[in-house]
C-alpha cells in the first residue's frame, strides 16, 4: 500500500525541511558567557578541554563537596561550616563577583573561575549520576555550596542572577496586602511593619520548605512568600532543576559510548566521593571474644550510649517498645554482633505478655527484615539496613506521642535529660551543667561525648598514659555501636581498638 | 431506617444508573488469579515495611505485608456499645459484598470518570483474605472485573494503594525500579489511640461519645486548613471502623503531589511533637501564624466543653501536675499547687479559671501575662490539637483502607462522613454488616412481590424495571446504608464534574508550562 507523503517538496517552493530530517546538521552550541557569578547549570558546557584539567577541576570540586558533607555530617552550625569551608573554596574552587575587578564580568580571570565551576559541575553530575544514592548526596552537596555561594552574593549581583532565572512570582499588590495584613504579618515573625517587606504569591508546591516550618501566609493554594525567603525558593528551585537533570544524565550514562579515557576518571571519582556517611563499616562495632547474648544484654547495657539506655530501660519498663523505637535498637544490637536468633530471643523475652503467635506475627518478621533474612533482594542482600549513625538518630528521627526513640539529647526536654542521666548514674554538677550548655548550644555530640568522658574517665587516663591508645582512638564518638565498643574495651583494660 | 417505596426513588437516579451500566464494556473472561501471591514483594524499602507503627492496633489501617493477623487469638476488647459480635463471618462478608457494596461508586471515585481509565486499571489494590494472607499488587481494569475478584477472594478487608505508570500486576516484567507510584489521593489518618494520654474515658480500641469529639474536631481543624489554605476542594471523610477517620483528599493537584510536597504538608499540619519525655510538646512561635490563630478559634469551645467537663482532664493528681509543668511562672505555680493540694477534687473548669484569678491577683512579681496567654494557648492546643498518624500522609505508596469496607473487630462499615455535618455523626449508630442483611430481609417481607430472587445479583446488576413499570430498588436502597451512599455519589459527581471541566484547563496548563520552561 502506497502511502501518500504530504510533506513531499514542492519543487517550485523552498524547501522547509524538518530540522530532524536533516542528517548531518552542525551542531549549534550555545557560547557561554557567564554574565553572573552563580551558575544554574542549565546549560552544559561545550568548549574543549584537556583530559588534565577534566580530572584537576573536577577532584577540585569534589574535595570542596566532600569537606561540605563532613560538616553537616559532624552536625555542625552554620557559623562553622561558613569558617571551615571558606579556606577551602578559596584554594580549591574561587568564584569571585563582578566587583572584584575593574572589568566586571569581562576580566579573564573570573572567566576562569567561572569555567571551571561550569565544568567541574558537570563533570561530577556525569561521575555521580549512576546510582540514586550518589544522586541524591550529590544534589545535597551541591545545594549546599549553592546555598552558601547565594548568601554570599553581592546583593545587586544576586537581584540580576534572580532577574535571569524568569522565576514565575507575581508581586502581591498593595491593596492586597493591606487587606491581608495580619495574616501576613502573623506569618512572618520578627516583622513589625507592613511596610518593610515585599510579599510573592507562587503556588505553594514551588515552596515546601516553608510550608513545612509555617513560615508562609497560604491561602487557597498559594503561598505569600516574604521577599527575604528567597533563598529558600531559588535553593528549592535549584534542587529541583537538579534532581530532574540528574535523572536524564543517569538515563543517558549507558549511552555514553566512551573509550578508556573518560570512564575510568568517572568512576575514580565516584568511589572517592569519601563515603562520609558510611562512618561505621561493617564489624566496626564486633568486639572479639565479647559474649554477646541475649541473657547477657541487660549486664551489656551498662556500655550503651544514652539512646540505647534508654531504649533498654523503656523495653523493661513497658516491656514493649513501638515501631521506630525496636528498629534503632534491634540495628544497634546488631551492630555490636547480637546474632539474628539471639535478637529474636531477646525481643521475645522483652515483650512479655503476647503470646507466641502474636509475637511471630506482629513483630518477628520486622526483626528479620532488619538483618536482611527476608525482604527483597537489594535489604538480603544488604544484609538488611547498617546500625544507625548519630546523625541518622539525631536528624531524621522525630519521637511523637508514646515513642521513645531518637537521642535523648535531642529530644528529650532538659530536665527529663537530666533525669534520665542521674538514674544512669551520672551525678557530677559539673557534667550535668555542662551537658545544660551543650544541649543548648545544639552539640548533641558535645553533650554525649562528655558524659561518655566522665563516666570513663579513669580508664581514660590510664591508657592515655600507658600510651596504649593514641588521640585517634579517642576521637569524637559519632556512632553508638563506636560508643558500645569503646566503653566496653576502656572496661576490658589492657586490650587496644583493633580497626577503630 | 428502611425506605419505604420503589417510587420514592427518583427516575432520575436510574437513567444515571443504567448509562453507567450501557458504558461499561463488557467483562472481559475473568483472569485467573495466577499471578496473586502473598507475603512481601521485593524491592520494598524497610521504613516502608516497617511502617506498622500502629501496632496496638489489632487491624492496622496502613499496611504491612506479612502481617499474619490471629483474629481470634488477638485480644477483643469489648466494644461499650451493643455490638453484635465481634466476629464477621466468610458468609455475612460474602452477602455484604454481593447485595451491598458500592463497587460502581468506587470504581467511577478511582477512575474519574465512566470510561475506564488507567487512574483505575493501574490501581493497586491490597487484600487482606480470610486466612490472613495479604494479596498486594492486585489491579482491575473495570467495575465488573474488581467486583467478581472481590466475590471471589471474599477478603476480610482489602486497602487502596497508589496508581502506577503501569498495571501494577505486570511488575515482574519490568526491570527492578521501572514501576512507580504517579498519583494518589492525599491521605489523613487520625487514631484516637494517639489521645490516650488526654483521655479518661477510654482506652485502646474503645471509644464513646465522648472521645469521638477529639476526631470531630480534629476533621474541622484539617478540613478548614486543606480548605482554605491549600485550596483543596474535594475532600472525603471516611470513619475507620473502630475508633478514627481517614481523609481522603482528592483533587487533581493533591492526587499528583510528590513525596517532598506530602511531608510539607503534614508539617504544616503537625503541631503536637514530641514522646512521652520531651515535656511540652506544642511550641509554636509567636506571632501565632494565621492557621494556627484560626485552629486555635475553633478548638477553644472543644476545650472549654470535652477537655475541661466531660473529660475533666486536670481532675487527678498527675494530670494536674502536668498542667503546672506547662505553666512558665514559678511563683504562680506554687500558690496554684496549694490550692489544688488543699481541694484535692476540684474540677478541671475550677482548675482552669484558678490559673487567671491567681494570676490577676498579682501574688507573683515575676510574671508575665503575655507569657502566661502564650502558654494557655500552648496548652488549648496540646489537649485539642488534631494528632495525625503523619506517616500514612507522607509518601504516596502507603495504603489506606477502603471506604466501605468491613472493620473486622467491630462488624461496622467504614462509611463515609459528611465533613460539614461532623458533630452529627455518631459511630456506635454506625450500622453494622449483620444489622443491613437483616434490614434488607426485613424490607423484602414487607415487600413481597418485589423480591425476585435475580436481586440477590445485587449491586453490579443491571437494575431492570417491573411490571409496574418503577425500578427495582438496589439492595442498599433498604437499608440505612442508603445516605451514606447517596453521599458518596454526591461526592463522586462533584470530583467528576472538576475532572471533566478541569481535564482541558490542565492540558492547556501542560503546554504553557512547557513553553516556559524552555525559555531557561
Amino acid at each position: 500500500m502506497i502511502r501518500q507523503d504530504f510533506r513531499r517538496i514542492d519543487p517550485k517552493r523552498r524547501a522547509t525541511l524538518d530540522h530532524k530530517k536533516k542528517q548531518f546538521a552542525a551542531p549549534v552550541f550555545k557560547q557561554q558567557d557567564y554574565p553572573h557569578r552563580l551558575n544554574f547549570y542549565e546549560i552544559p558546557p561545550t568548549e574543549e578541554i584537556t583530559l588534565e584539567q577534566f580530572e584537576q577541576w573536577a577532584i577540585d570540586r569534589l574535595k570542596v563537596l566532600a569537606e561540605i558533607e563532613a560538616c553537616s555530617y559532624r552536625n555542625k552550625s552554620p557559623a562553622e561550616t561558613d569558617a571551615h569551608i571558606t579556606p577551602h573554596l578559596q584554594k580549591y574552587l574561587p568564584l569571585s563577583s563582578n566587583t572584584s575587578s575593574s572589568n566586571g564580568a569581562a576580566d579573564q580571570r573570573l572567566k576562569n573561575e567561572r569555567q571551571k565551576d561550569h565544568y567541574s559541575h558537570f563533570i561530577l553530575r556525569l561521575a555521580f549520576s549512576a546510582t540514586e544514592e550518589l544522586r541524591r548526596r550529590f544534589v545535597r552537596a551541591e545545594t549546599m555550596l549553592f546555598r552558601f555561594r547565594f548568601q554570599r552574593d553581592d546583593t545587586r549581583e544576586r537581584r540580576a542572577f534572580i532577574d535571569s532565572l524568569n522565576l514565575d512570582w507575581e508581586p502581591v499588590e498593595d491593596d492586597e496586602k493591606q487587606r491581608l495584613s495580619e495574616q501576613l504579618l502573623g506569618a512572618t515573625p520578627g516583622l513589625r511593619r507592613l511596610d518593610d517587606e515585599t510579599w510573592y504569591k507562587v503556588d505553594w508546591e514551588k515552596v515546601p520548605e516553608l510550608v513545612e516550618r509555617r513560615a508562609v501566609f497560604l491561602s487557597k493554594g498559594k503561598a505569600y512568600v516574604p521577599g527575604r525567603e528567597q533563598l529558600s525558593m531559588i535553593v528549592a528551585e535549584f534542587t529541583a532543576r537538579l534532581e530532574r537533570a540528574l535523572e536524564l544524565t543517569s538515563r543517558a550514562l549507558p549511552r555514553l559510548d566512551e573509550d578508556d579515557r573518560l570512564t575510568p576518571i568517572l568512576n575514580h571519582l565516584s568511589k572517592n566521593f569519601g563515603s562520609a556517611e558510611s562512618v561505621y563499616t561493617e564489624n566496626e562495632g564486633f568486639v572479639d571474644g565479647a559474649p554477646i547474648t541475649a541473657n547477657n544484654i541487660d549486664r551489656l547495657s551498662q556500655h550503651f550510649p544514652l539512646c540505647m539506655r534508654s531504649l533498654h530501660m523503656n523495653l523493661r519498663k513497658n516491656n514493649h517498645l513501638k515501631h521506630y523505637g525496636r528498629l534503632q535498637y534491634t540495628l544497634f544490637l546488631k551492630g555490636i554482633g547480637l546474632s539474628l536468633e539471639e535478637c529474636i530471643v531477646f525481643w521475645r523475652q522483652g515483650f512479655k505478655g503476647f503470646t507466641d503467635d502474636e509475637f511471630n506475627s506482629r513483630y518477628k518478621y520486622n526483626i528479620r527484615h532488619a538483618y536482611g533474612d527476608v525482604g527483597g533482594d537489594q535489604n538480603r542482600r544488604g544484609r538488611g539496613y547498617p546500625p544507625y549513625s548519630c546523625q541518622k538518630i539525631l536528624n531524621d528521627s522525630n519521637p511523637g506521642v508514646g515513642q521513645t526513640h531518637g537521642c535523648p539529647y535531642r529530644h528529650f526536654s532538659i530536665d527529663n535529660l537530666i533525669g534520665l542521666l542521674q538514674s544512669t548514674g551520672v551525678n557530677d554538677r559539673d557534667v550535668l551543667r555542662g551537658v545544660r550548655e551543650d544541649v543548648d548550644k545544639m552539640r548533641f555530640h558535645i553533650a554525649c561525648n562528655r558524659v561518655f568522658e566522665w563516666t570513663h574517665k579513669a580508664d581514660i587516663k590510664r591508657v592515655k598514659e600507658d600510651g596504649t591508645w593514641n588521640q585517634t582512638d579517642l576521637d569524637t564518638i559519632v556512632h553508638p555501636n563506636t560508643y558500645f565498643k569503646r566503653s566496653y574495651l576502656l572496661k576490658q583494660m589492657g586490650k587496644a581498638p583493633k580497626n577503630t | 431506617m428502611i425506605v419505604t417505596m420503589p417510587h420514592s426513588v427518583s427516575s432520575q437516579d436510574s437513567s444515571a444508573n443504567r448509562k453507567d451500566d450501557e458504558l461499561l464494556p463488557d467483562a472481559p473472561p475473568e483472569t485467573a488469579s495466577e499471578n496473586q501471591e502473598a507475603g512481601a514483594p521485593a524491592g520494598v524499602k524497610l521504613e516502608d515495611l516497617f511502617n506498622d507503627d500502629d501496632d496496638d492496633d489489632e487491624f492496622p489501617a496502613s499496611s504491612a505485608p506479612d502481617t499474619k493477623h490471629v483474629e481470634s487469638s488477638a485480644p477483643e476488647p469489648a466494644e461499650p456499645a451493643a455490638a453484635p459480635g465481634p466476629q464477621v463471618d466468610t458468609d455475612t462478608m460474602l452477602a455484604f459484598y454481593q447485595r451491598l457494596f458500592p463497587f460502581r461508586y468506587l470504581f467511577q471515585w478511582l477512575n474519574h470518570g465512566i470510561v475506564p481509565s488507567p487512574d483505575f486499571g493501574n490501581r493497586e489494590f491490597a487484600l487482606t483474605l480470610q486466612n490472613d494472607a495479604y494479596l498486594r499488587y492486585q489491579s482491575y481494569a473495570t467495575a465488573d472485573l474488581f467486583r467478581k475478584d472481590i466475590l471471589k477472594m471474599n477478603p476480610s478487608r482489602f486497602e487502596i494503594g497508589p496508581v502506577y505508570n503501569t498495571n501494577p500486576r505486570d511488575r515482574k516484567t519490568l526491570r527492578g525500579g521501572q514501576m512507580k507510584p504517579i498519583s494518589k489521593e492525599l491521605v489523613f489518618d487520625i487514631d484516637l489511640t494517639d489521645y490516650d494520654d488526654i483521655r479518661s474515658c477510654c482506652t485502646k480500641a474503645n471509644i464513646c461519645g465522648k472521645c469521638w469529639t477529639f476526631v470531630t474536631m480534629a476533621m474541622k481543624v484539617v478540613d478548614t486548613a486543606l480548605r482554605e489554605d491549600f485550596g483543596f476542594e474535594h475532600i472525603l471523610w471516611v470513619y475507620s471502623g473502630r475508633r478514627g477517620a481517614h481523609a481522603w483528599v482528592c483533587d487533581p493537584r493533591a492526587r499528583g503531589l510528590p513525596d517532598d510536597r506530602r511531608r510539607a504538608i503534614a508539617g504544616y499540619l503537625d503541631v503536637v511533637r514530641g514522646g512521652n519525655s520531651s515535656g511540652k510538646r506544642v511550641n509554636i512561635k509567636r506571632p501565632l501564624h494565621p492557621h494556627m490563630s484560626r485552629s486555635l478559634d475553633i478548638l477553644k469551645p472543644y476545650f472549654a466543653q470535652t477537655t475541661l467537663v466531660d473529660q475533666d482532664t486536670f481532675v487527678s493528681p498527675e494530670q494536674s501536675q502536668r498542667l503546672l509543668s506547662l505553666l512558665p511562672d514559678k511563683g504562680l505555680n506554687e500558690s496554684l499547687r496549694k490550692r489544688w493540694e488543699s481541694s484535692p477534687d476540684r474540677a478541671s473548669t475550677n482548675k482552669w479559671a484558678d490559673i487567671d484569678a491567681l494570676a490577676k491577683t498579682g501574688k507573683s512579681s515575676t510574671l508575665n501575662p503575655t507569657t502566661l496567654r502564650d502558654a494557655k494557648q500552648d496548652i488549648v492546643l496540646e489537649y485539642t490539637y488534631p494528632r495525625l498518624d503523619s506517616e500514612v500522609s507522607k509518601k504516596m505508596i502507603h495504603l489506606l483502607k477502603s471506604p466501605f469496607v468491613i472493620h473486622p473487630g467491630t462488624g461496622r462499615v467504614c462509611v463515609p462522613i459528611d465533613a460539614r455535618k461532623a458533630e452529627q455523626f455518631d459511630p456506635l449508630s454506625v450500622p453494622t454488616v449483620t444489622e443491613l442483611l437483616a434490614e434488607i430481609d426485613a424490607w423484602d417481607a414487607e415487600h413481597p412481590g418485589t423480591n425476585a430472587p435475580e436481586t440477590a445479583d445485587g449491586e453490579g446488576s443491571v437494575p431492570d424495571s417491573d411490571a409496574r413499570g418503577g425500578r427495582r430498588l438496589q439492595d442498599y436502597e433498604k437499608t440505612s446504608l442508603k445516605p451514606y451512599i447517596d453521599y458518596f455519589r454526591s461526592f463522586i459527581a462533584g470530583l467528576l464534574k472538576e475532572e471533566r471541566t478541569g481535564k482541558r484547563e490542565r492540558t492547556d496548563d501542560a503546554t504553557e508550562m512547557k513553553t516556559e520552561s524552555m525559555e531557561f
